[in-house]
């Protein structure tokens, strides 16, 4: 819809389309990664009886803006024994799987870059992109923890994405789509029709779905953050074995670029699971827009709610992180194998058996 | 076919992390798998030994303070015990009262850290900071005592440098009932996590028979299931007047021995030393502090091997004395360098994440290892 006002507006597609692109990123991701940066600092500061930053700005809110503005000016240091192009690319190629993956995350009813009819599968597809950028780094940064942190997190993101991926095709199975627009118009009306609780109706099997449900979202959940990177998963980084794993040898902007796509990594796998379990950008209880009468407030509210759901998850990330201690490589594919994928299959089973009825 | 493998070689310091200070390890790697450890030491190297003869036995003082930077109290607690032995005096009471206070506040000062840097190893950064918040107000009591936060200077031959402050006894009784609490907190946020005990429990288990033959005591002794307390078994000092237990490892979450059980040591003597402080301070005797100190120290030809049981283990003093004011020679056996010849030992056949768990669980300070 955005597409074909701005068509309308200036007469030419390929700008509508530029606009279309880069919408996100200009009015969601690069305000949502400034202001995650500050929050997780605030988050942290207050879980452990300190204030955080609270010298530029209110609270400290422009102290993300200062740090970037000085990782402007840093110098790019490059040694001289690294594979010049593949060293380059890794953080572009980071970035770009990242911001590729919100194309299509529906923000509202009428704001989504692409309304693909393959969404979630092209998420899942594109957030791979993500290991050969980790990869990339960790072997051309000629460091050993570098490629310790690589092969540890390339092992670890491939492992943890089976989990995800059969969680995915539980929502799939009761839904009939991979359309997360659809997916989200499908949960609309009151909470009681997400599919954490079910899914929409009454019949039998929406209430046999719910502890499934509850056990898929978990499961997805905990993979997400093992996906992402974040304690207790955070072994490819863990500063305390390996400096900054794959990240190590990288400054100045390059540095940033990794550090902004894993802020918004943790939105977009969020925004995902909010839109597979808990309405997407659905209200939870209804519009203001159509109590009032106001058609045009409808979108508005939706990007509050998915954004309010989206921040939700990405704090709850925050919280853990600050709260638990990390495991260790071997657990964490243990966890992996012998917990999450074993459970997502009986999982799967179990509700292939509800749709069934 | 059998395919060519070599091991890989991690060079883990002196700029790192997780290495407690400036040490250098180097790391021997089949895959994520430890075949050999070797610490590489003498970063921190400041010949304080050497040092020690030329200067008088007042002045080695302060250069005490800065091999265990995080227990300078004990530190010099020891050295005063030693240059006592050796010129055959007594101190008065409430010096020896004193003293103890300062040792055991020092002592949950200095596992406060350990337990802090521990969980930050193992990646939870909150109750390091939550430690280190505590310890403020330990530090905050020594400031309020001798002005220093961390280099005392405090305790002398023969008694103190100054008498404590008119408030201090309030103050400290004020940080044993708000600490008490405190340790709880620790264990609920540390100690009984689950990932924690994972990470921690049948991880780096140092037999008894092999914490023996390597020299080991303190924490880490008693960790492997050892009763062994310089503080009672070769008591100094006034500490046979307080009623207080030695903590052992006992295995609750794994195997007698393992990281967890040297970890859990530490947050047990906590407890301990804050019993100890408690008694002492309700027998506090009155007197003066400086009444004992020799104006001029000159002790007779001789030598004196003295030990108190420093927070890491069994600090030892060796002194000869030809009867100049100088000593003849200084000899220190630190706890943290004996602790670092099992780090080969313990790692073998552990993973990289281990070498960390363990070098923060056996808790050493380079200031001593190196002096």
């Amino acid at each position: 819809m955005t597409y074909d006002f701005f068509s309308k507006l200036f007469g030419s597609d390929l700008i509508a389309a530029l606009i279309q692109s880069l919408l996100p990123l200009f009015i969601f991701i690069l305000p949502y990664a400034l202001f995650a940066v500050w929050w997780e600092r605030k988050v942290s500061a207050h879980m452990q009886d300190r204030l955080g930053p609270m010298r530029v700005g209110w609270h400290g809110a422009l102290q993300t803006i200062a740090d970037i503005l000085k990782l402007f000016q840093k110098e790019d240091i490059v040694a001289s024994s690294i594979d010049k192009p593949l060293f380059n690319i890794a953080p572009v190629l980071m970035f770009v799987g990242t911001y590729a993956a919100f194309a299509a995350i529906p923000f509202s009813s009428v704001f989504i870059g692409s309304n693909l009819d393959l969404g979630v599968f092209f998420i899942v597809a594109v957030s791979g992109f993500s290991v050969a950028a980790i990869l990339m780094a960790g072997w051309a940064s000629d460091n050993k923890y570098s490629l310790i942190g690589a092969m540890r997190s390339a092992a670890q993101i491939i492992s943890y994405e089976i989990p995800t991926i059969l969680v995915i095709i539980t929502i799939v199975m009761v839904t009939g789509t991979l359309n997360l627009t659809t997916l989200s118009e499908m949960q609309t009306g009151h909470f009681w029709n997400w599919m954490i609780l079910g899914g929409p109706g009454s019949s039998l099997s929406k209430f046999l779905l719910i502890p499934s449900m509850i056990l898929g979202f978990g499961i997805i959940y905990i993979s997400t953050l093992a996906e992402v990177n974040r304690t207790p998963f955070d072994i490819p980084e863990a500063e305390s074995e390996l400096v900054a794993g794959y990240h190590t040898e990288y400054s100045g902007m390059k540095f940033a670029m990794f550090f902004l796509a894993e802020y918004a990594n943790m939105l977009a796998v969020s925004s995902v699971v909010a839109a597979l379990f808990f309405g997407g950008y659905q209200s939870p209880c209804g519009y203001l827009g159509n109590l009032i009468g106001l058609k045009w407030l409808i979108p508005i509210e939706q990007i509050f709610w998915f954004t309010a759901k989206g921040l939700f998850f990405v704090f709850v990330q925050m919280w853990l992180r600050w709260t638990l201690p990390r495991l260790r490589v071997d657990q964490l594919m243990n966890t992996c194998w012998k917990y999450l994928i074993p459970l997502a299959f009986v999982n799967l089973i179990i509700i292939g058996l509800i749709t069934l009825i | 076919m059998a395919l060519k493998t070599e091991h890989m070689t991690l060079n883990m310091g002196p700029q790192h992390p997780s290495t407690h200070g400036v040490l250098r390890l180097e790391v021997e790697l089949e895959g994520e798998i430890i075949k050999s450890v070797q610490p590489h030491i003498g970063y921190l190297h400041r010949c304080f030994e050497k040092h020690a003869e030329a200067m008088t036995y007042p002045q080695v003082i302060p250069y005490v303070d800065r091999m265990d930077y995080l227990a300078a109290m004990y530190n010099e607690f020891g050295y005063a015990v030693a240059v006592e032995k050796l010129l055959g005096i007594q101190v008065p009471e409430r010096v020896e009262y004193i003293r103890v206070i300062m040792g055991e506040f020092q002592r949950i000062a200095s596992h406060l850290v350990a337990v802090g840097t521990y969980g930050l190893d193992i990646g939870a950064f909150t109750p390091f900071l939550f430690c280190f918040r505590d310890r403020e107000r330990i530090i905050n009591l020594f400031e309020m005592t001798c002005g220093a936060r961390m280099l005392y200077n405090y305790i002398w031959v023969g008694g103190l440098s100054h008498d404590l402050h008119p408030d201090f006894v309030r103050n400290a009784k004020e940080f044993v009932s708000y600490f008490k609490p405190k340790v709880k907190e620790l264990n609920d946020l540390l100690s009984y996590n689950r990932i924690f005990i994972d990470r921690t429990a049948n991880v780096g288990i140092l037999p008894l028979e092999t914490a023996i033959n390597y020299g080991i005591s303190g924490p880490n002794l008693r960790g492997s299931g050892f009763e062994w307390d310089i503080r009672k078994d070769d008591t100094y000092s006034v500490y046979n007047k307080f009623d207080f237990d030695i903590p052992v490892g006992k295995g609750l979450q794994g195997t007698v021995g393992d990281c967890w059980d040297r970890y859990y040591i530490r947050i047990q003597e906590m407890g301990e030393s804050l019993k100890i402080i408690e008694q002492a301070l309700e027998q506090l005797p009155e007197g003066d502090v400086t009444s004992a100190i020799p104006k001029r120290i000159k002790p007779p030809v001789g030598q004196v091997y003295s030990r108190v049981e420093n927070p890491k283990g069994e600090l030892g003093y060796f002194i000869i004395s030809n009867g100049s004011p100088n000593p003849f020679r200084v000899k220190v056996k630190g706890p943290s360098f004996v602790h670092l010849g099992i780090m080969n030992e313990l790692c073998k056949g552990h993973m990289i994440a281990d070498v960390i768990a363990i070098l923060g669980s056996i808790d050493i300070v380079l200031g001593e290892v190196d002096r």
